[in-house]
């Protein structure tokens, strides 16, 4: 039997709060931290992928019995989260302070602004979609 | 197999006699045969066997790049079904029975004429069958290392009429020659499990073939680092017990001299495998687990002619000396020559070899192996060791140069450029790990 789907509301959320998307870069192993630090000042969700880069740190050599490498691209994870933008600068501070080593190589931070965001199950929008 | 040239000496002249062996049983004596010798030679032969796969077959796959594992392991696995049947088809007999210098006989082709109870002289306490199964897992090893000189690149097709005619031109003559009753063993050349007829063998024809094929393409510019060393870690493990039936099974019987074999095969393995984390921790700050497992399978190469002959201090020198060599001619040696032996059969068995064959006769122990060496006032030795690298070099080496260029009358050596960098899992055996 054929169900009705919901009307869906009208996707243009210009009377919605505004948000940022931040990409964070961080050593694999500071996940965990990360995680429980963006956790704990409220931000819900988060979308990460394994990544290869490289920046002041370049790559290292790798030697194979007679052979050397150099290996430019040094994996790293690449976080994603999308928060009101009264709380990007918070989400910011506690990535900074937990992913940080002191050591070269511990990664980079950008916030860019979000148009808009849409909860796909339900068709919520903007501020309700985070 | 070094208690085959002693023993053969005694038992040549009534052979040579009776040489009508086309209607009779060859060697049919029964009353000799040992539960103990067949019970340890079982377990030797299944041993050799594991060696190659999976042991062989990790160690290399290991090594190779990802989409070239597979095809890797198809050359071990190749080698270990066709070199099983040429055994017996012809190999068995060419190599161990009749003692020409220069080759066997056929009496044996099919093992027609093998019973149940009958022995081979060359070990006259076990079956027959089961001296022939045992060499048999020596020649399919020897013909599956030359394959790492040439991983990455060669076509299957081609790999297959390569080892098949590798196997009868370069394995069967030389095998003979050296455990046989052939010329070198009859000269007095030690070779306890086959520093000669395996490792150099199989080594300096991987060179030739490694230079006959061309180096990889990115060789030098690209990156072409292992795909999971643990898996090489995993096969270095099962080569190295493995290698106490190699060595152990030597001398043919559950004796005191197979352990003495089995006690300097260990500690060689041990001393080879600290003595190149040594270097490498020494001149480049850190010890590779490569190289450490490098090490332990350059220290086991290089003791194995020597084994059964020398005391197990003298594995610790040997694996030293192995570990140091090898390390020297897989780093500085394959550059300053410039040639892609991928995954150093030379560098490791080859230059191991020799170095085992010389040192054999540096260490050999009359009271072990009932031949004395240098150390115990027979320089002499030394010279005859030195004649039978010569002969495998120029033999192994001439001669995987011929069975290529025959080969590659039939069918281009190496894949296309295009299904190499696509990898020859794919390209050759269309799977691919994901």
């Amino acid at each position: 039997m054929k169900r009705t789907e919901p009307a869906l509301p009208k996707i243009i959320g210009n009377e919605g709060l505004t948000m940022k998307l931040v990409v964070a870069i961080i050593k694999p192993f500071k996940l965990d931290e990360v995680r429980q630090a963006l956790t704990a000042i409220g931000v819900t969700g988060m979308t990460i992928t394994e990544v290869k880069g490289y920046g002041r740190q370049k790559g290292h050599t790798e030697i194979y019995r007679g052979a050397e490498y150099v290996v430019n691209f040094l994996p790293k994870l690449r976080i994603e989260i999308a928060v009101p933008s009264n709380l990007a600068d918070k989400a910011v501070d506690v990535i900074t302070s937990s992913a940080r080593t002191g050591q070269i190589g511990d990664g980079k931070i950008f916030v860019t602004p979000i148009d808009h965001a849409l909860r796909i199950r339900t068709g919520e929008t903007d501020g309700d979609a985070l | 197999m070094g208690a085959l040239s002693s023993r053969a000496a005694k038992l040549a002249a009534p052979i040579g006699v009776a040489a009508t062996w086309l209607t009779t049983p060859a060697f049919a004596t029964t009353s000799d045969i040992s539960a103990a010798d067949t019970a340890w030679m079982m377990v030797a032969t299944a041993l050799v066997l594991m060696m190659t796969i999976p042991g062989l077959a990790l160690f290399y796959s290991g090594m190779v790049r990802k989409k070239n594992v597979l095809a890797t392991m198809a050359q071990s696995l190749a080698a270990v079904t066709i070199i099983s049947i040429l055994w017996v088809a012809f190999g068995y007999s060419l190599v161990f029975v009749g003692d020409g210098p220069l080759l066997g006989t056929l009496d044996r082709w099919f093992l027609a004429g093998m019973t149940m109870d009958g022995v081979n002289p060359a070990a006259k306490t076990i079956p027959e069958s089961l001296f022939m199964l045992y060499q048999m897992t020596f020649a399919i090893i020897t013909v599956a290392l030359v394959a790492g000189s040439v991983a990455d690149r060669m076509r299957f097709s081609a790999y297959l009429m390569f080892s098949v005619g590798w196997f009868m031109f370069v394995y069967v003559p030389l095998a003979h020659w050296v455990w046989g009753r052939g010329f070198l063993g009859t000269m007095g050349v030690l070779d306890f499990a086959g520093g000669l007829v395996v490792h150099l063998s199989a080594g300096i024809g991987g060179l030739v073939a490694a230079k006959v094929m061309g180096r990889r393409y990115g060789y030098g510019t690209e990156n072409l680092s292992p795909f999971d060393l643990s898996l090489a870690v995993a096969g270095t493990g099962l080569l190295w017990v493995g290698w106490f039936g190699f060595n152990g099974g030597s001398a043919l019987a559950a004796n005191s001299r197979a352990v003495m074999a089995i006690t300097a095969t260990h500690l060689a393995a041990c001393a080879g495998a600290l003595t190149w984390g040594a270097i490498e921790w020494t001149i480049r700050c850190k010890p590779s687990v490569l190289g450490m497992i490098s090490g332990a399978v350059a220290g086991l190469g290089t003791i194995t002619p020597a084994s059964g002959f020398v005391a197990p201090w003298h594995g610790i020198v040997i694996g030293v000396i192995a570990g140091s060599m090898c390390f020297w001619a897989c780093t500085w040696l394959k550059h300053r020559f410039k040639y892609d032996d991928s995954l150093d059969v030379f560098g490791v068995h080859g230059v191991g070899g020799m170095t085992g064959m010389l040192l054999a006769g540096v260490f050999a122990t009359a009271s072990i192996g009932g031949t004395s060496g240098l150390i115990e006032g027979n320089a002499g030795l030394l010279l005859v060791q030195l004649s039978g690298i010569v002969v495998t070099l120029a033999w192994s080496g001439g001669v995987t140069y011929l069975v290529l260029k025959l080969v590659s009358a039939f069918v281009p050596l190496r894949v296309s450029r295009e299904q190499e960098l696509e990898g020859l899992d794919i390209s050759q055996h269309g799977e691919a790990l994901q």
